[in-house]
């Protein structure tokens, strides 16, 4: 296939990362795999709590360092495993080949600095610029990013820019030195509806002229179907499904996704309720040791379910969807066993 | 801000007639007063005495006795002092001198020492530094600044002999030399220490609290994820927001050290403001201790303005109108 002939840019296997509880270690991600080719869109989707954030803190190495870390597994960027890396090494790939865009925009610009400063910050730390052309590049990815008087903000601090402004600051920052990958945790959720479509449609236009691959972390099916070339679900800590938008969208496999896709209203049908799945995700402090770890909530689930752990099986053209609904999804021993 | 500390100012001005009615009723409260006991009642005429009271306007009624106070202090004259046969304005201004020397060492003693320890202890938090950082302070802050003063003495005066052990100046030396200038840093330089230190432990702890927390702050994530140094993040990103609690003190140090230092002045008798409020109280030379204590009031207040106007330089979230 031709996805395999070129390399990925990101080559993710077995991940496991997570943070000590009271002594005692707790994966959040457990045994995540997966590619990100260059130039694509791929949205990470699930509810609160199921890894999303600490993986994509993993690929930064970011996770915090008392409590947080990658136990096990590989991270691949441009063939190079960044868990081995040191923190040096590191800080010469964050924010020059990998940009990240976190959730609160409030809170994510240091309040002391101006936004020139902090963009300036960026391109210092990267590239070898003087002071003025700095400036100028700066109010340059401003107006880039949809700023209104770039050299007027340029100078200001980010208690006077409004929600949406100071997210479109944190892109210009992200994007400034031109990375291959940008990472988007949750990029709009903490924005209003209408500045919400703004922004991805700027991450999109961006995202189509630069030709970079982004992982767009979210919860919002409406956003991945306006952005993603490619999906991965993840429920409790592992992918549950994966495969393309058309199949994601056309050919939910996992009863999980299935429900998701139900609870969206729509305009065009009639309902007292709305449609929510029972139940929460389990803490990663009593997750389920063997079985299924969606089948406390699952309308579809079969005694086997809690008891033999399923695998991600491949259903047809790279969809891949871990539930023992697919006899794809069956671990091998177990199948051997039972013949 | 130029509007806002000129009204600043302005307002100023009722809290300082409040002040200054208080400090006139305690003193004019106090028993006795210049003449009480200077004079041997055995072979002083009490006409004399009568006379002399009569003269320094002792028997005016008290308001006019305010008044003329009042109108005295802010033109410059302060009174007389009975002790010491000279104006106050003359008195106090040569030891304000000495006060402020020894308050700005002081001050600089405190913050160079509390942002070096602070910024070690809160960067790398529950290590062995820090726990060495953290029972310095608990030493620093327990010991009574004249037991700490006394200790100082012992050691770096009498037994190694580094410092002068009391004094503000040498016998001997010249105005405008060289050695006069460094014996005055000498002499100053005990007392600061001893002054300094015990504010230091306080700051230390609350800027490495500071430090921790900023440590956590989304920004500070913000800048790693842009491949910002750790070195850089601490000691520019959480340095600079970590300042901000930190100017407060600033401005209340002012006004505390120049009084606060009436213990430690007196042990080392330094002679500034301090030492000479104390034996102004014992000698009931209430013109003189009047003064003091107005002083002190409105430094306060200055130094208040001060950090109002500081806060607004480092925190640009303030903007004062």
């Amino acid at each position: 296939m031709h996805t395999q002939k070129k390399e990925a840019l990101l080559e993710i296997s077995e991940l496991e990362a997570g943070f000590m509880i009271n002594k005692q270690f707790y994966n959040a991600v457990d045994k995540v795999s997966f590619k990100v080719n260059p130039g694509k869109v791929i949205c990470v989707v699930g509810e609160s709590g199921c890894g999303k954030s600490v993986m994509s803190l993993s690929i930064m190495g970011l996770l915090p360092k008392q409590v947080g870390k990658v136990a096990r597994g590989t991270i691949r960027f441009q063939g190079r495993n960044l868990t081995e890396i040191t923190n040096d090494e590191y800080n010469k790939i964050r924010g020059k080949e990998i940009g990240m865009i976190f959730q609160e925009p409030m809170t994510a610009l240091n309040p002391v600095f101006t936004i020139g400063y902090q963009l300036e910050e960026v391109l210092f730390n990267h590239l070898k610029i003087s002071k003025k052309e700095a400036r100028q590049r700066s109010i340059e990815l401003l107006s880039h990013v949809g700023i209104p008087r770039p050299e007027k903000i340029v100078d200001q601090f980010p208690h006077q820019l409004s929600g949406g402004m100071r997210q479109r600051v944190m892109i210009a920052m992200a994007i400034s030195c031109q990375p291959k990958l940008l990472i988007a945790d949750e990029p709009t959720t903490a924005l209003d509806v209408t500045i919400q479509a703004q922004i991805l449609e700027l991450l999109r236009d961006i995202q189509e002229k630069s030709g970079m691959a982004v992982m767009l972390i979210t919860h919002d099916l409406g956003v991945v179907a306006e952005m993603a070339d490619e999906v991965m679900v993840m429920y409790a800590g592992k992918i549950v499904e994966q495969g393309t938008a058309d199949q994601i969208f056309n050919d939910p496999k996992h009863p999980y996704l299935q429900l998701l896709l139900e609870a969206i209203p729509r305009l065009d049908e009639e309902k007292d309720r709305l449609y929510s799945i029972k139940g929460i995700v389990p803490s990663i402090v009593n997750m389920p040791k063997t079985g299924c770890r969606f089948v406390s909530r699952c309308p579809k689930a079969m005694p086997d379910c809690s008891e033999v752990s399923p695998d991600m099986g491949d259903v047809g053209f790279e969809h891949k969807v871990r539930c023992l609904l697919y006899p794809e999804s069956y671990p091998k021993e177990v199948t051997e066993a039972s013949r | 801000m130029v509007s806002f500390a000129i009204r600043r100012f302005l307002a100023m001005i009722p809290i300082l007639i409040l002040l200054s009615v208080t400090v006139f009723s305690l003193a004019k409260l106090m028993p006795g007063d210049a003449l009480t006991g200077k004079i041997d009642p055995n072979n002083a005429n009490p006409e004399y005495i009568a006379k002399m009271r009569e003269q320094l306007g002792y028997n005016d009624p008290v308001p006019v006795q305010y008044v003329k106070w009042v109108t005295g202090f802010f033109q410059g004259d302060m009174g007389d002092s009975f002790v010491h046969k000279m104006p106050v304005t003359q008195l106090i201004g040569e030891r304000i001198e000495n006060t402020v020397m020894l308050a700005l060492a002081s001050l600089l003693i405190t913050y160079v020492v509390a942002f070096i320890l602070g910024m070690i202890a809160g960067r790398w938090p529950y290590r062995w530094s820090d726990h060495l950082i953290l029972t310095f302070n608990y030493i620093g802050y327990a010991v009574p600044s004249f037991f700490a003063a006394i200790v100082c003495i012992y050691i770096f005066s009498i037994q190694l002999g580094w410092f002068p052990a009391s004094g503000s100046i040498s016998v001997g030396a010249q105005e405008g030399t060289l050695y006069y200038y460094l014996e005055r840093i000498k002499h100053t330089i005990l007392p600061a220490i001893v002054l300094g230190l015990f504010n230091t432990a306080a700051y230390t702890q609350f800027l490495r609290n500071d430090v921790i927390e900023n440590a956590s702050k989304d920004y500070v994530r913000t800048a790693m994820a842009k491949g910002t140094k750790t070195s850089a993040i601490y000691n520019k990103h959480i340095l600079r927001n970590s300042l901000i609690p930190m100017v407060t003190f600033i401005g209340l140090d002012i006004g505390t050290l120049l009084s606060g230092a009436v213990i430690t002045e007196t042990i080392f008798t330094y002679p500034g403001l301090g030492q000479l409020f104390i034996d102004s109280v014992s000698s009931r030379d209430y013109s003189v201790v009047m003064a003091i204590s107005m002083l002190l009031a409105i430094m306060s207040l200055v130094g208040n303005l001060i950090a109002d106007l500081l806060y607004s330089v480092v925190d640009p979230r303030i903007r004062l109108r």
